[in-house]
């Protein structure tokens, strides 16, 4: 086992005398993470409004104050015209407008209707939806605080239960997409140009009249990316569970396993990729192409796959990033068992089954 | 003058040699439009559902017809107890699980009160949130339904207008933006790849020893790809507008103008990245790097209000914030150039200090 | 000495606390060939960067062409011309390309560009391939073609660097036969090589050891100096002692 030895050895020497791309390598993941945790929400918070006030009166002050006091909106701009409110929506300086009638007082005095206009920009219509239901909220609470006794007599409650994240983090959805992409990255990547540099350099020839067999060569070469993966994943789940405070529910050996599990598939796939191309800069291509961005798109880790249309639904069912998003989630969160992931587990490890042995293929093609 | 001219063929001439580069130019990026625009989608539908109904009264049944007309909504099952609700969320055949307790309508009836359970998967927040909200106006409209008129008093009510896209249609708010994304990507990796691979192979030696000028050297590794990304936004504007349907509302001038402005940003930063590195590897991970923050940070995805104070700051130094602001400004709203001067202001400091960097930071002597 | 093309003293360049270069000092008439003899790593790539301005020199005084290095380098890259060990074409360019990106990279007039060029393919008998990816060509004719495009600005003086590594004996005497046409034309060859019977093609030789310059002459001086009966003598009683091979 001598020169399998030496060969890892070498394959770390290269590794750790890269610096920048070291660097990257673990600056990436504490990048990513710390930008889904701190920076990085669906919510909607402080959306920025301008409030045409024709009315000038008590009521018109106070529904502009429970706006402003819910924390959803700030007022960026008191304006005096519609056209001006057009105009904050060219600039891209508001989302939405707040428009009083001038006869606001004089009809809640006189209990006739009235109403207040909401005016959203609806390029981003998920914003626009819940800016508007948020502001007629308001609206709504501020006439039953003014009618208490007009509420109905009769009502269904709800009661609610938000399983596995009570407070809506968003960081939890986000940890085990960045962690996928990570190990795709270091494994896939990493390993496809590191092969086909080999190749371009000829020193693959080198390697390959040496006495020691080709599955060992390539053995020796993924080793060192399957430590620095390992590493990597240890890394982000201390800091979900450190600094996000993210629980992992389910087992940790068991979550470790399907995470070795994952490195060695997209490792399987790098190696495929290698065997197909001749230059760097193809390989680079491809797995950007091939797995970066289905892996960032169609996994389910930022865009909710049941929402696409049938063809991409389809198609995410091959992407290895899906099913070990489905493992992590099962895990971390849910804190299920064996029970709940034997499928997708068997489903990667057939995937990898099928990497290997085409990459077996190409490769005897090549020698032959 | 000349020497520019000669450089830029040369590029030319390499660019398409390549056929793998052509490819990655002219036909991912319009693949991978059209697979994003459909992708990339944050409406929440087919939601799966999952229903108890203890009840079995003719009220209950009419609540669980409600939630399967809705499109939010798939019922995926009838389960018999709340314990298997749960399982059925753990093993992911429910998004969430509706539990009518027995004695629902007995008690709406009597006391004027009942209640239902609502248990949702709620890993991804948003989904989970607006679950609960489509549940909760179904739940709503059939309380309306059921129950006697109440005469209500009149009083402050509201109404609502939606501008710029009153169909709500995603595609009109995402297809701008991706346009974005795309020509960032190809524009920043052909440049960022482009001086390392010379310095690689070599013949950046052969040029270093020449009497070429530092700037004509830059600007004749600039200008090829400002064509190329220029090319490619006219296409994605095409088939985001005969595909897409997106709606072109102010000047393509404008939009063009601007892009020329950015695209001096975003080949300024490949070109300074490229000439810190030593390999295409390096050069490659250093440009994913920048760009997966950049385009996490640029307000494409979500939405830059909701961030914190400071992280709201560090968008203001990211290039691509201001082009995806534009496009969805200039397409969407019609806004003019005078609309959105700050943004050109800004952007030309950028370009001015980036390609000042790249052209300082290359160096013809070591 | 005024008329010296190139003119060094006590040239020196360290990389940290390693002296690549060490305090060489020589002069180079016009029309010379001079070579630059050494083992692998004695700095003779080292001393030609510094001479060609593509690195600055850590002391020492150089004038090449009558230009100052530390000053004066792109001066300098006007009058002369540069063949790497790498011998940098453009691998997926044409011929007639390659040719005619550096021609025009160094500012030659429009009509003078075409000329040149059909002359050049003409006289490297590359008709048949001007139109061939230079990556596909063998090894041979892409150093004739490199030495070719770096003399096509008319240069004062030209640098090779390894021009000869990896070819067969015949090859490379086909090469020195255009190095000996170019000298006739009064430029001046700066070459550097490991090969020492290709030293014998030369006027005069310095010969590096460690970075220093241990020997300078002409080589029948310098095999009457040394007794030796060829060059390959002269080198390995001069390297012996030599730290760095």
């Amino acid at each position: 086992m001598r020169p399998l030895r030496n060969i890892i050895q070498k394959e770390i020497w290269h590794i750790l005398r890269d610096r920048r791309t070291l660097l990257i390598l673990f600056g990436m993941p504490i990048a990513q993470i710390l930008l889904f945790g701190f920076a990085i929400t669906n919510e909607i918070k402080g959306a920025d409004i301008a409030v045409l006030d024709r009315a000038q009166d008590i009521h018109s002050q106070a529904v502009t104050e429970r706006l402003v006091a819910s924390g959803y909106f700030t007022v960026q701009a008191t304006v005096h015209s519609e056209p001006e409110i057009e105009q904050l929506f060219r600039t891209g300086q508001i989302k939405m407008g707040v428009i009083y009638p001038s006869d606001l007082g004089a009809h809640l005095e006189s209990q006739q209707p009235v109403e207040v206009q909401f005016i959203a920009d609806a390029t981003d219509p998920n914003t626009a939806t819940t800016l508007v239901n948020y502001g007629r909220a308001i609206v709504g609470d501020y006439q039953r605080e003014l009618a208490p006794l007009a509420q109905p007599p009769r009502q269904i409650q709800t009661e609610l239960r938000m399983l596995y994240n009570q407070e809506l983090e968003s960081v939890f959805l986000f940890v085990p997409g960045v962690m996928t992409i990570i190990l795709m990255l270091v494994s896939a990547m990493m390993t496809s140009i590191a092969l086909t540099r080999e190749k371009e350099l000829g020193t693959m020839e080198v390697l390959l009249v040496s006495p020691l067999r080709p599955p060992l060569i390539i053995l020796g070469k993924v080793i060192p990316y399957v430590l620095l993966s390992m590493i990597n994943t240890l890394l982000i789940l201390g800091l979900s569970v450190w600094v996000f405070d993210m629980p992992i529910r389910g087992s940790f050996v068991l979550l470790f396993a399907e995470s070795l599990l994952f490195v060695i598939t997209a490792l399987s796939l790098g190696i495929l990729i290698s065997t197909r191309t001749s230059s760097q800069q193809v390989a680079m291509m491809m797995s950007l192409m091939v797995l970066m961005l289905p892996t960032i798109l169609l996994s389910g880790f930022i865009f909710p796959i049941e929402s696409m249309p049938q063809p991409l639904q389809i198609i995410s069912h091959i992407i290895p990033a899906k099913w070990f998003i489905l493992i992590i989630k099962d895990i971390m969160l849910k804190g299920v068992g064996w029970a709940f992931i034997w499928q997708e587990t068997l489903i990667l490890t057939g995937m990898t089954t099928l990497f290997i042995g085409l990459s077996i293929r190409n490769f005897n093609i090549r020698l032959s | 003058m000349k020497t520019i001219l000669f450089l830029l063929r040369k590029e030319f001439l390499q660019i398409f040699r390549n056929r793998v580069i052509v490819a990655m130019i002219f036909v991912m990026p319009i693949i991978q439009l059209l697979i994003l625009a459909n992708a990339a989608n944050y409406e929440v539908r087919n939601l799966k559902l999952q229903v108890i109904d203890q009840d079995h009264s003719s009220w209950s049944r009419q609540l669980v017809g409600h939630f399967t007309a809705s499109p939010y909504f798939n019922l995926t099952g009838m389960v018999a107890s709340a314990k298997k609700g749960i399982t059925a969320i753990e093993a992911d055949e429910a998004d969430l699980v509706l539990h009518i307790p027995s004695g629902f309508e007995r008690a709406l009836r009597r006391e004027g009160t009942a209640s239902v359970h609502l248990n949702i998967n709620a890993i991804n927040g948003v989904k989970a949130g607006l679950a609960s909200s489509y549940a909760q106006t179904i739940i709503l409209d059939l309380h309306q339904e059921i129950m006697p008129v109440v005469e209500l008093p009149a009083g402050l009510s509201s109404t609502f207008r939606y501008w710029y896209n009153p169909d709500m249609d995603y595609y009109t708010f995402m297809v701008p933006g991706i346009l974005v994304l795309l020509v960032t990507l190809v524009g920043m990796f052909l440049s960022g790849l482009n001086i390392v691979k010379e310095k690689e192979i070599g013949t950046i030696e052969q040029i270093n020893v020449s009497p070429i000028r530092k700037h004509q050297f830059i600007i004749g590794k600039l200008l090829p790809f400002w064509i190329i990304a220029q090319v490619e936004l006219a296409l994605g504007l095409t088939v985001g507008w005969l595909v897409f349907d997106i709606p072109i509302v102010g000047s393509l001038g404008v939009v063009f103008a601007f892009s020329s402005i950015y695209l001096l940003v975003v080949l300024g930063i490949g070109l300074l990245v490229s000439t810190f590195t030593d390999t295409q590897q390096q050069a490659m991970f250093i440009s994913w790097f920048f760009l997966v923050i950049f385009i996490l940070m640029s307000g494409l995805f979500t939405p830059i209000e909701s961030m914190p104070g400071w992280a709201q700051q560090i968008t203001r130094l990211n290039p691509v914030t201001y082009f995806v602001d534009v496009v969805r400004l200039v397409l969407l709203k019609g806004s003019s150039w005078w609309d959105i001067r700050s943004q050109w202001i800004a952007l030309s400091i950028f370009a001015v200090v980036i390609n000042g960097a790249a052209v300082l930071n290359y160096r013809k002597t070591d | 000495m005024a008329t010296s093309v190139i003119e060094t003293h006590e040239l020196t360049k360290r990389f940290g606390n390693f002296t690549a270069v060490d305090r060489i000092t020589f002069q180079v008439q016009p029309g010379e060939i001079f070579g630059f003899l050494g083992a692998n790593g004695a700095g003779k790539t080292t001393a030609m960067r510094m001479l060609t301005g593509l690195s600055r020199p850590t002391a020492g005084e150089g004038i090449v062409a009558g230009y100052d290095v530390y000053r004066q380098a792109e001066q300098i890259k006007r009058r002369i011309g540069y063949m790497s060990q790498r011998f940098s074409l453009y691998e997926d360019l044409t011929v007639r390309e390659n040719i005619q990106f550096y021609a025009g990279i160094y500012g030659l007039p429009w009509r003078s560009i075409r000329s040149k060029t059909s002359e050049l393919i003409e006289r490297l008998q590359l008709g048949e391939v001007a139109r061939t990816l230079v990556g596909s060509l063998p090894l041979g004719w892409k150093q004739k073609l490199a030495f070719s495009t770096a003399i096509l600005h008319d240069p004062e003086i030209v640098f090779l660097d390894e021009p000869t590594g990896g070819v067969d004996p015949i090859t490379r005497r086909q090469f020195w036969e255009m190095i000996y046409a170019a000298a006739d034309r009064g430029v001046t060859i700066f070459v550097t090589t490991h090969y020492m019977d290709e030293s014998e093609y030369c006027d005069r030789i310095s010969m590096m050891v460690d970075g220093e310059i241990r020997a300078l002459g002409s080589p029948h001086d310098l095999k009457t100096q040394y007794d030796q009966p060829d060059m390959n003598g002269v080198f390995l009683q001069l390297a012996r002692h030599s730290e760095r091979s």
